[in-house]
């Protein structure tokens, strides 16, 4: 994109957010306008890196680990690529899951199996089965982009102390698990503080709280901890996330197939 | 076996004096596994020397350090494995000893390695760089390292291989003593080459691969000694056995998968040319899974594929004309409970066989695999006739370092 096209395309994002507060909206309208927000703030970190530990709780508060790293690259005008490579269970280290998201198509998704040394691509219509037996879906870890869902405000509430939006999100993909998912989004950073997702009988599955957030570059902020509560069946399941690095120079070539291969 | 070995062990040996000497002091990682294998047989076999229950332990470290910013790197994985029956399965072998070097439009590696190319499930034609270890497993997906020099180029257009093979790897078959083994069975001492090299006749392979959109495609094309050998009949002791033959072959082999929606539509396509014998085979199916069937966390995968060989009847494969029909079930579990089934049936009325694989890890190091294979109405003519009294059931437990 010609920079000054970028420029016209900033400020007319400038301008017009104040204008739609003062402006009558509906709460599609409204709600809309605050998941662009939350996107458009968290644009231009580059490439991400994290460790995630991931702690898998039944209802009788017996524990499992599982460890991986993931890396994602922001591309411009298109979803991001991740690349998870897992480290445990020992049986699974050294498999790889690279995923290209996509807002209105299909994402594209390949996993790696070292025993076999194989590249597998794999449907991506996957979308609510459990993620390595925890308590997030597929549906959950994927990238979020604005064309995903269609949005609706519903009302302004303090939680935790903090001013939040409460919006109701409906996905427009299929295959998900959900008919919609309550979102409280934080006033100042415009990030996610607490999701309750409804299952496909409209009943109240989990809920997902977000932890200490922390600013980076100036700029955004990531939470420390994510916790999953299943409310159906008392499992639970918290995502540790630690040594995020940005803008470590990772591209294209770390998130192809041929780097699936030599992941480690 | 002894001279390949050898061969492998001095490369090996010499490998590790460079890396000892050229390495500076990195962070070297660790990884593998050991384990323990029990088989039964459920039939007495009609060779006396042959066992119904058998034992076998392998172990596989892997070594992996990275220096120069992750542009460079060492990769070295041996295998060993002890049997308690079957000499020709007690083997080492290294499955990798790989350096590897990336850079922004190409990786470059030499050493030992292992790789696969394809994209079906019920045999791999299109994988052709790797001898397979049949030792291990009969179904052929344990492979041999394969010493090369490989460059790849990774553009915009795809990413396109190039391989120098400089030595074949004989394929390994169970020993006298061993099941699963045709009768006469293969003596592996014996092996015949068409080129005076021999085993150190030079191969040459090339491959393009690209993902565009939801296919994945592959094209390649392979010359050199054939991994799959024919025989001829020959004496050991004044007993009849089989000699392995390995021909120069040319193949071009087509990978082709669109992946829509639940639904995985696979091709594996090649045509072989050798001296003696000019042919096509193919694989074509489908894998389609219904992901959290019956409202539960299950995914229930049902996969077809037909298997196809112009040579018919005179095919040195089982595989000339039939189905496999199967199913995958991802329990999605903590402990990853997973069970694969597939039945073979041969169209041209000559048997079927059923194969059943499923896991699941005990604690975060174990796991736990049990084998399932049976072989059924076997007429005399199939080439797994010896396999008929060969059904067995087998439990191995894996520990992860």
């Amino acid at each position: 994109m010609p920079s000054s096209r970028l420029v016209v395309a900033l400020l007319t994002l400038i301008f017009s957010l104040p204008l739609q507060a003062v402006v009558a909206e509906t709460p599609e309208q409204k709600g809309l306008a605050i998941a662009q927000e939350v996107d458009r703030r968290d644009k231009g970190w580059g490439d991400e890196s994290v460790n995630v530990t991931m702690v898998l709780r039944n209802a009788h508060g017996q524990e499992s680990v599982r460890k991986n790293r993931m890396k994602t690259l922001e591309v411009e005008g298109d979803g991001d690529k991740t690349l998870i490579i897992f480290d445990s269970p020992r049986d699974i280290a050294g498999t790889a899951f690279l995923t290209y998201s996509h807002a209105t198509r299909p994402d594209e998704q390949w996993m790696y199996l070292p025993a076999l040394k194989r590249v597998k691509r794999i449907s991506s219509s996957n979308k609510s089965g459990p993620f390595l037996g925890s308590e997030f879906s597929y549906e959950d870890i994927s990238s979020q982009e604005v064309d995903k869902y269609r949005y609706k405000y519903l009302r302004d509430e303090v939680l935790d102390g903090r001013e939040a939006f409460v919006s109701e999100y409906y996905p427009n993909y299929k295959h998900s698990g959900y008919t919609r998912q309550v979102v409280w989004t934080d006033k100042e950073r415009y990030r996610p503080l607490r999701i309750d997702f409804y299952d496909r009988k409209n009943t109240l599955l989990k809920t997902l709280t977000y932890k200490n957030y922390t600013q980076y570059l100036g700029k955004y902020w990531r939470p420390s901890g994510l916790e999953m509560v299943n409310h159906q069946t008392g499992k639970s399941t918290t995502l540790d996330w630690d040594g995020y690095r940005f803008q470590t120079g990772l591209g294209p070539r770390d998130f192809d197939r041929n780097s699936l291969k030599r992941a480690r | 076996m002894t001279r390949q070995r050898t061969f492998l062990l001095r490369r090996a040996a010499l490998w590790l004096l460079l890396s000892a000497t050229v390495l500076p002091a990195q962070a070297v990682e660790w990884r593998g596994y050991i384990a323990t294998e029990g088989r039964y047989f459920f039939d007495r076999s009609s060779d006396t020397r042959q066992h119904d229950g058998n034992l076998s332990y392998s172990v596989s470290p892997e070594m992996y350090v990275e220096w120069d910013a992750g542009r460079q790197s060492f990769l070295f994985t041996p295998f060993a494995r002890l049997d308690q029956n079957d000499e020709a399965r007690t083997h080492a072998d290294i499955r990798e000893l790989t350096w590897l070097y990336i850079a922004d439009e190409w990786e470059l590696r030499a050493g030992v390695r292992q790789l696969f190319w394809g994209v079906t499930e019920s045999q791999h034609l299109v994988d052709i760089i790797n001898q397979t270890d049949l030792v291990e497993d009969p179904d052929g997906e344990a492979k041999l390292g394969q010493p090369m020099v490989n460059l790849a180029l990774i553009r915009e257009w795809g990413t396109l291989d190039f391989f120098v093979l400089p030595y074949a790897r004989e394929r390994t078959y169970p020993g006298v003593e061993g099941r699963l083994r045709t009768q006469p069975y293969i003596d592996t001492d014996q092996p015949r080459y068409e080129s005076d090299k021999k085993e150190k006749h030079v191969d040459y392979a090339v491959r393009w691969a690209h993902s565009v959109d939801v296919f994945d495609v592959g094209i390649s094309h392979f010359y050199g000694t054939s991994r799959d050998p024919l025989f001829e009949l020959g004496q050991r002791n004044g007993e009849p056995v089989l000699l392995p033959f390995y021909e120069i072959i040319h193949q071009s082999g087509l990978d082709l998968q669109a992946t829509l929606d639940a639904w995985l539509w696979k091709l594996e396509a090649i045509h072989r040319s050798s001296a003696t014998q000019r042919y096509s085979a193919a694989t074509a199916g489908f894998e389609y899974t219904l992901y959290g069937v019956f409202d539960s966390v299950f995914d229930v995968g049902l996969l077809y594929e037909y298997l196809y060989d112009s040579r018919a009847d005179e095919a040195l494969t089982p595989f000339a004309d039939d189905s496999m029909v199967g199913t995958r079930i991802a329990f999605n579990d903590e402990a990853s409970t997973e069970l694969l089934v597939g039945l073979f049936v041969d169209h041209a009325g000559e048997g079927m066989a059923l194969n059943i694989e499923a896991s699941r890890r005990v604690g975060e190091r174990w796991k736990l695999n049990i084998r399932g294979r049976g072989y059924f109405d076997l007429p005399p003519q199939s080439l797994v006739y010896g396999f008929r009294k060969d059904d067995y059931l087998q439990a191995e437990v894996q520990y992860f370092f």
